[in-house]
């Protein structure tokens, strides 16, 4: 028997995925190991978020697997609800609950899904609340805070249930630009803490400092990947290469 | 489209099918059971035979049918009637709720005194009023067909509530789209016409059509000013023969009349939450 390290946290194979007859996904295979942080970037539309959306058992895939821990949960006889207990996910919009407070949004999940006492969940849910700067917002609802804060307490709720996987869908691509610092800052701090974590994003700069692989995906297919340096510095393929050099030309590359 | 299925995908696929027959294998067995328990409870009672003769002669339902038909055709007139009268003076009085300043005040006034009166007014009690009562007047030129006053007395009280749908929904309109129909130069009717109510009325559509099927079984309720509509025209048979299926057959028509609207709101909804999906 394998030791249990070895077992990617994340393994999804040949993904498939079409909404009607519009194929997104045309086989994606990709892996996450633990303590590790895969960087998906590409075009609109090249399938990012549904990747991300399909490993979160959002979707119902069309071919392939998603395996965690090694485990198939895509797998239709397979309880999906308890996968996805085990990860988290943010989403680019935020999808705060607007009826809640700060800390109800946080404890939800905690108490309802995973049966932790109201204080033990607010207790956790303060402190992550703190790790992220807001530890003085828990009373106030949603649509007092701006986008940047939002963002913030959509990631302290995914966290306050200890997900094996933290899957991050654009979540800058809403802020403003000088609120996206705030919220990077966050992500780096949990990757240099060993989270295992799975985002797409269009902040190349980020990706290069905080991932461990880059894949660019295109066309429903993973064309390349590779540590951050190669794929956004020197990319084999010439699909990647136009990619990057639209960046440039959009002054957001440097 | 994409290359043929994986043999596992194709397994899975397979898989979901046998999980989707065996639900519907479920469904439909339940609802056997259930239905043979119902029937077999009910005609087992003691009373039933008497019931059945009572409430269920196949004779004098046909024979009612011709007579409470040409009621039912009352009723839908009197009911498209209303329904005209009642969507235009709701959305007006909507309007009128709406209206901001101070110079309005008067006008606002009078539209919630109007919602407060009508709809806390029992729909019986406005009937005997205005039907009754109006006639006694004896004033030149105003009718006394009770039909006529049923109508006006139908649209008085389904304003009141049909005025708060449409309030609801207009001030549910996010304040930045009357912002943004302000800044095109748009003056208050115009932004209220063109961008406000169309998505407004959109929004409102299913509880709309809720209240038009509430709507639809109280024009039976003229019947209480003698209009010969489908329930009177069932009492009149019954009174005749001794018996209550002409009540019955008037009950059945009304529920397949309720039929159609009921699935045309299921579709506006479903419609509404594909718009949703899609954006």
């Amino acid at each position: 028997m394998k030791p249990v390290s070895e077992v990617p946290v994340l393994d999804v194979r040949g993904l498939v995925k079409n909404y009607g007859t519009t194929p997104v996904l045309r086989g994606v295979d990709l892996t996450v190991q633990e303590h590790q942080v895969v960087a998906l970037i590409g075009s609109s539309g090249s399938g990012k978020s549904t990747l991300l959306r399909c490993v979160d058992l959002l979707e119902e895939i069309d071919d392939g697997r998603v395996l965690l821990d090694g485990v198939d949960v895509s797998d239709p006889r397979a309880d999906a609800a308890a996968a996805q207990r085990r990860m988290g996910i943010v989403f680019q919009a935020f999808n705060l609950f607007p009826h809640m407070t700060v800390l109800e949004n946080v404890t939800l999940a905690p108490r309802v899904v995973h049966g932790a006492s109201g204080r033990e969940a607010d207790e956790r849910a303060r402190e992550l609340l703190a790790r992220v700067g807001l530890e003085a917002f828990d009373g106030a609802h949603p649509d007092r805070l701006s986008g940047g804060q939002q963002q913030r307490v959509a990631i302290a709720r995914a966290l306050a249930v200890r997900p094996r996987l933290l899957l991050l869908d654009e979540i800058t691509s809403a802020l403003d630009p000088e609120l996206v610092g705030e919220v990077l800052a966050i992500v780096r701090e949990l990757a240099a803490g060993g989270m295992t974590i799975l985002m797409a994003t269009h902040e190349m700069g980020f990706a290069k400092q905080v991932a461990d692989t880059v894949c660019f995906l295109d066309g429903g297919r993973v064309l390349e990947s590779g540590p951050p340096g190669q794929v956004l510095g020197d990319p084999v393929h010439e699909r990647t290469r136009r990619f990057l050099a639209h960046l440039v030309d959009a002054g957001r590359l440097t | 489209m994409t290359s043929e299925r994986s043999p596992l995908a194709q397994e899975r696929l397979a898989y979901r099918r046998s999980r989707a027959r065996r639900s519907t294998l479920i469904a439909l067995a339940s609802t056997v059971v259930f239905a043979v328990v119902l029937v077999v409870g009910v005609t087992s009672t003691p009373g039933w035979p008497r019931v059945q003769a009572t409430f269920l002669d196949p004779a004098i339902a046909v024979s009612s049918l011709p007579a409470i038909l040409a009621g039912l055709w009352l009723n839908i007139r009197v009911l498209v009637v209303t329904e005209i009268g009642v969507l235009a003076l709701g959305l007006l009085i909507a309007m009128l709720r709406t209206l901001r300043g101070p110079v309005f005040f008067p006008l606002r006034t009078l539209a919630t005194g109007y919602v407060d009166l009508f709809r806390g007014m029992p729909l019986l009690i406005a009937l005997y009023l205005i039907g009754f009562g109006v006639p006694a007047l004896r004033l030149q030129g105003v009718p006394t067909s009770a039909a006529v006053l049923g109508t006006i007395t139908l649209i008085l009280i389904y304003s009141a509530y049909v005025a708060e749908v449409f309030r609801a929904g207009i001030e549910s309109i996010h304040p930045s789209q009357r912002a943004a129909a302000r800044s095109l130069g748009l003056n208050h009717r115009q932004s209220m016409r063109l961008v406000i109510l169309p998505q407004a009325v959109r929004r409102v559509l299913p509880p709309l059509l809720n209240d038009f099927v509430a709507l639809q079984k109280d024009v039976g309720l003229i019947s209480v000013l003698g209009a010969v509509d489908a329930i009177r025209a069932a009492q009149i048979v019954s009174a005749r023969t001794f018996n209550f299926t002409p009540y019955v057959v008037a009950g059945l028509l009304f529920v397949l009349l309720a039929v159609p609207t009921g699935r045309i709101a299921d579709a506006v909804a479903a419609r509404a939450a594909r718009r949703q999906g899609s954006t």
